[in-house]
């Protein structure tokens, strides 16, 4: 299914992350914060709560994804086009297609690489009680697909400039957007232009909405609807903005 | 063979390139004179369709830059301007990895990347990083990404920019030892190098095309025979030191 080029690119792609320090950076950090975050002493923390499932990992995931993975994505384009081997790359016999989806699914394979890594957890909450495994696994599949939806975005800014913190700016601004979309401020501020048609729309384009549903291990159709959705448009308009402005 | 039938490209306002029409065949070295901002490197982009034309169109053995770019892409070896390589990667590992996007099977890639150190002399760095590496050994890996798939045509953006004295004759003497079934398009603005390698030359001046014919042609212009008052007598349209046009 997956052609020979986006295959290469993969490959190329994801070994970069283990042999820069890029990668180790943030799964030191991610996987130290998570662990951190999960068992932490507030009030709702695990130990207070006494229930032997994930719901304190899930809740942190979304915040924790939007400052990290944007560190993922911010290079993805931006760098190629700064150091001038985008011209090296799309001058092989290679589609911008074939290599934004490259490219694309090794950082979400990065992401998704590092959601296992946090297996431990896991097994603690197994070790102390019985978890609803199958409540965890929904849990994870949402992770991945959070990840993935934030790298989307994150390609689409990397590709529109050459300047990597600005690409990482605008991706943690519109993730923090989209993931926020049902709050209250940000609904009440829009209400005051918007009608409500638009607003009930935008309600429904919040991440975290979608995200938390499959937290509590309920998946809807709708959802990964949703999720697939949102991955393959800011794709689709990476490939747009590269197809016009690689060479600028 | 290479044919080149109005080709313009503009971005906004400015014409950096204007119908610009010209050939090469097999066993030509064309040189792409002119001076900095003329449209060489556009050209050239436009040529390996990294970017496309605002008009006209190109053909690589008859493949249209326009409806068939990844066909044209399989023909072409580029050497990009200034030479963007992946820094962390060792050269063997971006040797391999341009081959196996060229799609050459893997008893090809370790051939073809063992004969394209050997050709440009890249021994002693195969395993170091990128990064490590001097601006000649940058070139000659630029240039041995170009060489993997043994193409047809080579494009190359100023292959002997910044090289030492050395590294400039091995470049050329490595681009004539190509030329005999290649159809190969150089950029330069080194006038010496023109006589040296290309059997061709065209002049190129804010984006349009003043001179096409032999390197030698060139010369004869000038009664002191010197390539440089050409160069400049055609590019500014003022006589210099007796040539006039």
């Amino acid at each position: 299914m997956m052609s020979h080029s986006v295959k290469t690119i993969l490959k190329k792609e994801l070994k970069s992350y283990f042999t820069t320090p890029l990668g180790y950076v943030f799964s030191i950090i991610f996987l130290f914060s998570i662990g951190y975050v999960t068992f932490e002493s507030g009030r709702g923390s695990f130990f207070v709560l006494r229930q032997a499932d994930l719901s304190s990992f899930f809740r942190y995931i979304p915040w924790l994804f939007l400052l990290l993975v944007p560190a993922v994505s911010m290079r993805l384009w931006a760098e190629e086009r700064k150091s001038g081997t985008i011209e090296l790359l799309l001058t092989l016999p290679v589609t911008v297609r074939e290599a934004v989806l490259g490219k694309f699914l090794a950082s979400w394979a990065f992401i998704g690489f590092n959601l296992l890594c946090t297996f431990p957890i896991v097994l603690t909450v197994a070790y102390l009680g019985q978890p609803d495994y199958l409540v965890i696994l929904i849990g994870y599949l949402g992770s991945f697909l959070l990840g993935g939806a934030y790298l989307a975005i994150g390609c689409f800014f990397s590709a529109l400039t050459k300047n990597q913190v600005i690409s990482f700016i605008c991706t943690v601004v519109f993730c923090y957007l989209l993931t926020m979309a049902g709050s209250p401020p940000i609904l009440e501020f829009l209400s005051t232009f918007l009608h409500r048609y638009f607003l009930d729309l935008f309600e429904s384009l919040s991440m975290i909405h979608h995200f938390e549903t499959m937290g509590r291990g309920v998946m809807r159709v709708g959802d990964l609807w949703f999720f697939a959705v949102i991955i393959l448009a800011w794709l689709y308009g990476c490939e747009a903005i590269l197809d016009e402005k690689k060479a600028s | 063979m290479i044919r080149v039938t109005e080709l313009s490209k503009s971005f906004g306002e400015i014409k950096a390139v204007d119908k610009i029409s010209f050939e090469v065949k097999e066993g030509e070295v064309l040189g792409f004179l002119g001076p900095n901002g003329a449209g060489k490197s556009t050209t050239m982009k436009m040529i390996t369709s990294f970017i496309s034309p605002s008009g006209g169109d190109a053909t690589v053995f008859g493949k249209s830059i326009l409806s068939e770019p990844i066909e044209v892409r399989k023909k072409i070896g580029y050497m990009p301007e200034n030479a963007p390589l992946y820094d962390d990667m060792t050269v063997d590992e971006f040797l391999h990895y341009t081959a196996q996007l060229r799609g050459l099977e893997k008893k090809g890639q370790v051939k073809a990347v063992e004969k394209v150190i050997e050709m440009c002399a890249l021994k002693d760095v195969q395993f170091q990083t990128i990064e490590t590496l001097s601006k000649g050994y940058k070139r000659r890996t630029s240039m041995a990404q170009a060489l993997i798939h043994d193409p047809q045509v080579l494009i190359l953006d100023e292959p002997t920019d910044g090289l030492d004295p050395n590294q400039k004759h091995d470049v050329r003497t490595l681009i004539k030892s190509l030329a005999k079934d290649k159809c190969v398009i150089l950029s330069t603005h080194i006038l010496e190098e023109v006589e040296a390698v290309c059997t061709r030359a065209i002049i190129i001046s804010s984006g349009k095309k003043l001179f096409d014919g032999e390197a030698s042609e060139l010369k004869e212009k000038s009664s002191l025979g010197r390539i440089d008052d050409v160069f400049r007598a055609i590019t500014t349209g003022q006589e210099v030191q007796g040539v006039s046009l």
